[in-house]
């Protein structure tokens, strides 16, 4: 996985520039999986690279869009001022909950992160005053990008404003998950008894990881919630977590650049395949993540490593 | 003051008693070979000392202080470094990541481990499992001098290795136990070779003390040794 990782970000970033010139009609489409990709990002830093598995992480997407959509229904229009808000406020929410997501194993986690996406849930539907309910929230307008750039209705301030977070989120998982505290979330994933045997505290590492994780993700959220003018309930339901993982999956997880091209992979082949049959899209989608697990071995990212290895005849 | 001190410890893993009323310790810059046949207690008691054992009585103390309550990660970060037994090198990570995640501050660094074991040089950019059995050691032992111990604690370090890995790792850890100074337990299955590398030694058998002496007078009496390692 490590042959794809190196200088991946550059061609991915012109390839994101050029499908705005290439695609014009489908600004807000790729809009969409720019913020998708950061979402993936977010999460599979705890997947990947903290073998640390959640099934309710839309939970702080939710709480970052929700978040952003509250604060402009209540005056605060300014777009990166709601980014950064949600940021906050979905870390945070992130950091409350580690002392009972991080203690146990994959099993409790699975079921622990289940039980906070059903509570999440329901306390947004209960809480109308609020978030709007089943409704979701759309009574709120957005002021210009750092009061310069206007919303415009073909997306294109959308797709530069969503890419340039994407950008940035990029380099500083980049950064962070090939810096120490990344090789010992690796570490973590790998051997986690060890770890204390060279120095390392495990649990406070995976609350730092889990902190960072649930606030890109409520950046994420966020970025939806101001372009598409709109918060609702599926933003923080059980769905969009599973999605998550499967666009972690798809893409080779532990793999920045694979996530990224998961997230953009899954979202093309839901749209496609929807299209082709809109009662059976699942099993499609079913077959193809399977393909990936087993016949790709990790994912996009596995596959090209493997051929890229092939090609420099190792192994 | 000593650097490690065991005192009356009784320790084990949930009901079971491994260690009993155990008591030992290491001077700064001291050699302690930990004896005795499989099954008497050695990794029990490294096991204690790190802190992932049950400890049902008894004192640990470093440099005076009592550590029992210390987690840990934390005594690692007090100065004392493990090299397990299972070595467990990441299999994911690289040679040279493996040196780096455990990086602490201190005057050990990659430089050292490079010079240390060339041999870890050349294959840096190679994945931990990709690694001979005598390389996954060097790399083991690599690793927790990056943590810039003072106490050095090594289970089983020959374990399986060829004879001249043997030798090669013995030379470097009289090196460096000259040249650094720092204090080291070596529990061995192989007397003559811990005796050769450490200043004082202890024999155990039933999670007790049973013979105790400097390392150069239980060599030249190995049989009162052998009485309690023979299988």
């Amino acid at each position: 996985m490590r042959l794809i990782r190196i200088g991946a970000g550059l061609p991915l970033l012109l390839a994101a520039v050029a499908s705005f010139f290439l695609f014009p009609e489908y600004l807000s489409l790729l809009n969409t999986l720019f913020i998708l990709a950061i979402f993936a990002l977010a999460y599979d830093l705890l997947q990947g690279h903290a073998g640390v598995v959640s099934l309710g992480h839309a939970v702080f997407f939710g709480m970052g869009a929700y978040t952003a959509a509250v604060l402009a229904a209540h005056g605060v229009t300014e777009p990166v001022v709601g980014l950064l808000a949600a940021l906050l406020l979905s870390g945070l929410l992130a950091l409350l909950l580690t002392r009972i997501v991080v203690v146990g194993n994959d099993l409790t986690r699975l079921l622990v992160t289940l039980g906070i996406g059903f509570l999440m849930l329901e306390a947004a539907n209960q809480a109308r005053w609020l978030t709007g309910g089943a409704d979701g929230m759309s009574d709120f307008t957005m002021g210009p990008v750092l009061g310069l750039f206007r919303f415009d209705f073909a997306g294109e301030t959308a797709f530069w404003y969503s890419l340039a977070a994407l950008v940035l989120v990029y380099a500083f998982l980049w950064r962070l998950t090939t810096s120490p505290f990344g090789l010992a979330l690796r570490g973590i994933r790998e051997n986690v008894r060890r770890m204390p045997a060279i120095g390392a505290p495990v649990r406070r590492h995976l609350a730092t990881a889990y902190t960072i994780s649930g606030g890109i993700a409520g950046l994420a959220g966020a970025l939806l919630a101001q372009t598409s003018n709109f918060a609702s309930l599926d933003m923080l339901g059980f769905e969009r977590s599973a999605e998550v993982m499967m666009m972690a999956t798809l893409g080779g997880t532990g793999s920045i650049p694979g996530v990224v091209l998961g997230a953009v992979g899954f979202s093309y082949l839901k749209d496609a395949l929807s299209a082709m049959s809109p009662k059976y899209w699942h099993l499609g989608i079913g077959l193809v993540l399977m393909l990936s697990v087993f016949v790709l071995r990790g994912g996009i990212a596995g596959g090209v490593s493997a051929l890229l290895r092939r090609l420099r005849g190792w192994e | 003051m000593a650097l490690l001190e065991v005192e009356g410890l009784t320790a084990g893993y949930g009901e079971a008693v491994v260690l009993e009323r155990m008591s030992l310790s290491v001077e700064d810059g001291e050699g302690l070979a930990v004896l005795g046949r499989n099954g008497v207690g050695k990794t029990t008691l490294m096991l204690a000392i790190m802190g992932h054992a049950r400890r049902f009585a008894g004192a640990l103390r470093w440099q005076g202080r009592d550590i029992a309550a210390v987690p840990a990660y934390a005594r690692v970060r007090l100065g004392i470094g493990w090299v397990p037994q299972e070595r467990d090198i990441f299999p994911s990570l690289t040679v040279e990541e493996n040196l780096l995640v455990a990086r602490r501050p201190g005057p050990f660094g990659l430089r050292d481990a490079y010079d240390m074991f060339p041999r870890l040089q050349e294959r840096r950019r190679n994945m931990g499992d990709k690694l001979s059995g005598g390389e996954q050691q060097m790399l083991a032992m690599c690793r927790t001098l990056m943590t810039n111990p003072r106490l050095l604690l090594l289970d089983e370090p020959f374990e399986g290795l060829a004879p001249v890995i043997v030798e090669e790792l013995e030379a470097t850890l009289r090196r460096l136990r000259a040249e650094k100074g720092f204090a080291t337990v070596i529990v061995e299955q192989h007397a003559e070779d811990a005796l050769g590398l450490s200043d004082r030694a202890v024999v155990l058998d039933r999670g007790r003390v049973v013979l105790e002496g400097r390392s150069a007078d239980l060599l030249a009496d190995f049989d009162q040794v052998r009485r309690w390692i023979a299988v």
